[in-house]
């Protein structure tokens, strides 16, 4: 299966306090990854990282066989930031203008969106459930039906990957598995490689198909075995992910 | 015809207050949105420096505050990209710099009511250079706004988003600097250095109460700014007001009466059960 994210002993420090040393791990496409460890661990970091907002201090990121260096394609990656929409809940927009803006790419610089745009995020905000809310204020939505447009905006652009930080912040615990259901299924219906930090691993666990775990500086893939002992260990009682 | 209108001087200060009123909105919808409301409010203060520098080496004082402009916002987007997290710092240092280098400079002017006359604005002293200046810088600012509105749309949303989804986002900021610094400066002269900023954020808060999407609150932005030019115009003119400090007072004023109306209104909505 062909490698669209290749981490490669990569180090990176803020300043002298180093984050992590070396680490190395691949993402192929199709994979759905859960990225866990305690705060601080670097885990938002290694998204940054992965965007190309942060110049690591030794090792390589390649996106698609291509170092990041050179990598221009950025469209093919969706991002949902930490947060999400919560920053700008005051911003005058609604939920179908801030889907559709990030179409740039297919409507080009100096040019006005058609009427084959505005389709695409009428059909993006279906896919997330979210087409009766189109002509909402951002404002107006819950926090959980924010993160899905923030998902809206992010598949209107038919990514390969998509990178979440931490996307079920400020989100019930009911709307918390709907995200989850809804980006399995994307992830089995077309086949989108994923890649989410998490705090909540006992409940994404049982969508994902690999966890990955940032400590003191390393990283290490954990089965689910091994995730579900230590989820036991710490709960004090049996917990079984599916 | 209305008898204000029977003057050339009236006239003019109609054209160019509302091609001023279509502009500055547009450049105060993105200004507010990026969390930089106070951005006006700093270049004018330093457009003042480059009136000063022009006054005293006889440059035309308008280009020289264009000048003084440009560098200015330029160094807040410089500043704010070297600490993101207290941009508007940036613009604290920038004012205090062009506020301080503008009152060092204005004690070397020998005509001190011309310098002054850029502190409150001559709306009604417009010379041909002044409107052939507005009328072109207008028409640049607008449709740069109309051809980058998308991409400004998106930069003022989430900047980090905008560059993944392949927005040139040092282009655009770089033009859309220029296009603040220099409608900044040109209104400043016209409306005044000290109210400039008002007139940035006042009809954008104003559209902010009423608008139910992006492009709604662009168009009640400029709806509103140009309801305050005229009236303000009107109201001076026959009150024998100083227009600039009118047209300011009159969207505070309407920007009041729509906060309250709107509190108003969700109360009565809260009683009736229907929120």
């Amino acid at each position: 299966m062909s490698k669209t994210i290749e981490v490669e002993d990569l180090s990176f420090s803020y300043g002298n306090e180093p984050v992590f040393t070396q680490i190395s791990f691949s993402v192929h496409k199709g994979d759905f990854v859960a990225v866990i460890g305690s705060n601080g661990a670097g885990k938002s970091t290694l998204l940054r990282l992965i965007l190309g907002e942060l110049t690591p201090s030794g090792g390589k990121i390649r996106l698609f066989d291509q170092d990041i260096r050179q990598f221009e394609n950025w469209p093919k990656i969706g991002y949902v930031p930490q947060a999400g929409l919560q920053s700008s809940v005051n911003f005058p927009a609604t939920a179908e203008e801030i889907v559709a803006a990030n179409l740039f790419s297919q409507i080009g610089l100096f040019r006005f969106p058609q009427k084959e745009h505005r389709e695409k995020s009428r059909s993006a905000l279906e896919l997330v459930g979210m087409e009766a809310y189109s002509k909402r204020l951002i404002g107006e939505l819950s926090g959980g039906q924010q993160q899905r447009i923030m998902l809206a905006r992010v598949l209107v652009n038919d990514p390969e990957i998509m990178l979440l930080d931490e996307p079920t912040t400020g989100v019930d615990a009911r709307t918390v598995q709907s995200l989850y259901e809804l980006l399995a299924q994307f992830n089995r219906d077309t086949g989108l490689t994923i890649v989410m930090v998490t705090h909540d691993i006992s409940r994404a666990a049982n969508y994902v198909s690999r966890i990955l775990c940032l400590e003191e500086g390393s990283l290490v893939e954990l089965s689910k075995a091994q995730v579900e002992s230590e989820l036991s260990h710490r709960h004090k009682h049996p917990i079984k992910i599916n | 015809m209305v008898a204000i209108l029977e003057y050339d001087f009236m006239r003019r200060a109609f054209l160019v207050g509302i091609l001023l009123a279509v502009i500055i909105p547009c450049i105060g919808i993105i200004v507010v949105l990026k969390r930089l409301s106070m951005m006006g409010d700093a270049l004018s203060h330093t457009s003042l420096a480059g009136v000063a520098a022009g006054l005293i080496t006889g440059i035309n004082p308008i280009l020289g505050a264009v000048a003084a402009c440009i560098a200015a916002a330029l160094g807040i987007e410089a500043i704010r990209k070297k600490i993101p997290k207290f941009s508007e710092m940036s613009i604290a240092i920038v004012m205090s710099a062009g506020v301080g280098l503008a009152g060092v400079l204005s004690g070397f002017v020998k005509n001190a009511a011309n310098f002054n006359s850029f502190l409150f604005g001559s709306i009604v002293a417009i010379s041909d250079f002044e409107m052939i200046l507005v009328t072109g810088i207008s028409c640049a600012v607008m449709l740069a706004f109309i051809f980058l509105y998308k991409e400004l749309f998106y930069i003022a949303l989430d900047e980090r988003s905008a560059r993944l989804a392949g927005i040139p986002v040092a282009v655009i900021n770089f033009i859309f600097t220029i296009l603040t610094a220099v409608t900044v400066s040109v209104a400043a002269r016209t409306v005044g250095a000290l109210i400039v900023s008002s007139m940035m954020v006042v009809p954008v808060a104003c559209a902010m109460q009423l608008g139910k999407s992006y492009k709604q609150t662009v168009i009640y932005s400029v709806w509103f700014a140009v309801f305050f030019m005229v009236t303000g115009l009107f109201v001076s003119y026959y009150a024998r007001l100083k227009p600039g400090g009118t047209i300011v007072l009159i969207g505070v004023l309407c920007l009041v009466l729509i906060l309250l109306m709107k509190k108003v209104s969700t109360r009565f909505l809260l009683t009736k059960g229907e929120i």
